[in-house]
């Protein structure tokens, strides 16, 4: 058991700066400026549960669409041949190489009013057609500075998160256990139905997981998309540290209650899998 | 035996540029338990699925019943299959994994039989129990797949098979993954099963004592060709060629003339056998069973020869006995030290002559025979197994 002392360097990193910055957290979360012990931070968040409220809905409405498009893709990729998947799942990859700000930056341009679906849709004569048919005056499709874009630029960004797992779930799922199904007498649907979407729920937790955490706590994208608009969770915690509002003791207070929030909701989500179909979470 | 059942119709397959079936016919009785033994890659496997509805033959037809079902996919096929390595639903409980088949398939209403019911709750409830009872694993419904030994999963697989009640129920290599005594009771509780329900088994396997032990029928394999088609009995006693020989049990294939009926001539003697209908001087191959041989002193034997390697088996010994460079094994429950000089005798029952065949001179010589050897053999072969009929 020597061994165990090659974990000693991440150890010391870990208690360095993940558990001690977390007891900091807790230590502000709970103080005022002087120092002295008090809730007020959390009393007077009620002011930003409009902030909250904004962050949970965009963020599940990101993962809900995450879902949509990534199970469906990643469910028909596993049934294609190697090289297929191999050219696909590098395209998914791609983006993510790229900085984050510079695709959110390229979003911009392209939803902008004069940007490039606009520009596009001027072009090919599309909003003469629709003015001539229904007598209105379009000249643009308004798409930035909206809550779409903001979900548009989360959907974008952590979309990857969501087909990756899944993918691997259901790439690893017997071929035989699929036809023993068949075997037995389901067709198509049924065999989905009754077990590869219940074998493959395991991946879609920990996407769910990997899209919905760095969804609710995001701060530039409302900036970038949003225009600053919509007051996010992120914006707000940001502000507190950085901006004109400068109180790290909200903030960390603010911090605490997302995290709290965010990990009931992933426990009754893991239990739920797990009573509804005995799935081991990953 | 009674009708036939299913039938194979100069079935081929290729695979790529590998031909995988060469032009196989073969029919299947109704209540049979039919064994197609084989190495791999001979064919076997995709025979089953064949039948199963998972592969379509390249040319030829599949009957059931009388009625072609090439095209019928494998949920609308009235067989069911227990996989290799028991392909259980692992997000499901016992009682569910049986049930499956009984809750995607609609049944009749009994009211109205024109309206397509699920089965009834009560009725599933009655048929699993009645399913994990058959398999001696009545009250496991409520246990996790995962929490069952491997024995015990192969049951739930067969329970979950024959739910269904169907008419054949293929079994590919459902023994591979146990161990040897577990293998033994499942095979006499696998014959049990088949007559107590009264259908048709199609059984694969390359071990040759579990296709003697429980088959009605043996259809030996090789090469995408039907070797041999017996009973047990016929198959053991009276190899076609030397490859069905060699693979059923052990045999010592020697080259030999067949002099007239009844007389064969080997290492330059004659003996007498019961074999008849060759040509006059007709050249033969020779199979002679290592327990048939009794090992006599060297004055008295037909053929005489020295032992070169002796093994203990437990219930005999294999003696490796070498006659003019050519390397028999005998087994015997009398021992022989290295290097004595022995004969043997040969009751004319003992001899049993084939006609001369690609494999002849292929298999059936002991000189470089090893147990250890065999024993890894067997084993590279079962992985190969999983690759390559994938």
């Amino acid at each position: 058991m020597k061994n165990k002392w090659l974990a000693a360097p991440y150890v010391v990193w870990m208690a360095l700066f993940v558990v001690a910055p977390l007891i900091l957290v807790v230590i502000f979360a709970f103080t005022d400026k002087a120092g002295g012990i008090t809730l007020d931070n959390f009393s007077n968040m009620a002011t930003y549960i409009p902030a909250f409220q904004h962050s949970f809905v965009l963020a599940i409405a990101a993962t809900v669409i995450c879902i949509l498009i990534g199970y469906p893709l990643a469910y028909f990729l596993s049934r294609e041949s190697l090289m297929v998947r191999k050219v696909a799942m590098m395209l998914i990859m791609l983006p993510m190489w790229m900085n984050f700000l510079l695709r959110t930056y390229a979003w911009m341009s392209i939803l902008d009013d004069n940007g490039l679906i606009n520009q596009f849709l001027a072009n090919i004569g599309f909003f003469n057609l629709i003015n001539s048919i229904f007598g209105t005056n379009l000249q643009y499709i308004h798409m930035i500075n909206t809550q779409g874009a903001i979900v548009l630029g989360m959907v974008y960004n952590f979309l990857p998160f969501m087909v990756l797992p899944i993918f691997s779930v259901i790439d690893k799922i017997d071929h035989r256990v699929i036809e023993a199904a068949q075997d037995l007498g389901a067709n198509g649907t049924m065999v989905f139905r009754k077990v590869i979407f219940p074998l493959s729920l395991p991946g879609v937790l920990s996407g769910v997981t990997m899209v919905f955490i760095p969804s609710v706590s995001t701060f530039a994208l409302s900036r970038l998309l949003g225009g600053g608009k919509t007051l996010l969770l992120g914006d707000l915690i940001e502000m507190q540290f950085l901006g004109n509002a400068y109180n790290p003791h909200l903030g960390s207070a603010i911090a605490l209650v997302m995290m709290v929030i965010v990990l009931v909701m992933m426990a009754i989500m893991n239990r739920f899998g797990e009573g509804e179909e005995g799935v081991a979470v990953l | 035996m009674s009708k036939e059942l299913i039938r194979l119709s100069d079935c081929f397959m290729k695979f790529d540029d590998d031909v995988i079936l060469d032009h196989i016919n073969l029919y299947i009785n109704d209540k049979e338990f039919l064994t197609l033994l084989g190495p791999s890659g001979c064919g076997k496997t995709t025979t089953l699925r064949i039948i199963g509805g998972f592969q379509k033959p390249t040319s030829g037809d599949v009957y059931f019943d009388g009625v072609r079902i090439n095209d019928v996919p494998p949920h609308k096929r009235k067989v069911n299959t227990v996989f290799q390595k028991y392909a259980l639903f692992t997000h499901m409980n016992i009682f569910e994994n049986v049930a499956f088949g009984l809750r995607v398939n609609k049944v009749p209403d009994p009211k109205d039989p024109k309206r397509m019911i699920k089965v009834p709750e009560s009725e599933i409830k009655e048929r699993v129990e009645e399913a994990l009872a058959l398999v001696n694993l009545a009250g496991y419904g409520k246990r996790s797949v995962n929490s069952l030994s491997g024995g015990q999963q192969q049951r739930v697989a067969i329970a979950r098979a024959i739910v269904n009640r169907p008419q054949v129920l293929l079994l590919d290599e459902p023994l591979g993954a146990l161990d040897l005594k577990l293998r033994k009771d499942m095979q006499i509780e696998l014959k049990r099963i088949q007559q107590q329900v009264g259908i048709t088994f199609i059984y694969v396997t390359h071990d040759q004592e579990e296709a003697l032990t429980m088959s009605d029928t043996i259809v030996v394999m090789n090469e995408g060709k039907i070797q041999q088609i017996g009973t047990p009995e016929d198959i053991y006693n009276e190899p076609k060629n030397a490859f069905v020989a060699d693979f059923i049990g052990e045999s010592n294939i020697i080259d030999g003339i067949m002099h007239e009926d009844y007389v064969v001539g080997m290492y330059g003697r004659k003996f007498k056998c019961l074999d008849k209908g060759f040509a006059p001087n007709e050249p033969v191959d020779v199979v002679i069973r290592p327990e048939d041989i009794d090992i006599v002193p060297e004055a008295e034997g037909q053929l005489t020869g020295t032992v070169t390697e002796v093994t203990f088996k437990g219930i005999h010994y294999d003696i490796i006995v070498d006659f003019k460079g050519f390397k028999w094994l005998i087994q015997t429950t009398d021992y022989s030290p290295v290097g004595a000089k022995i004969g043997v005798k040969i009751d004319p029952d003992g001899f049993h002559i084939m006609k001369k065949s690609q494999y002849s001179g292929t298999f059936g010589d002991y000189s470089s025979y090893s147990s250890e050897y065999d024993e890894l053999n067997e084993d590279r072969l079962e992985d190969e197994e999983v690759g390559d009929e994938e």
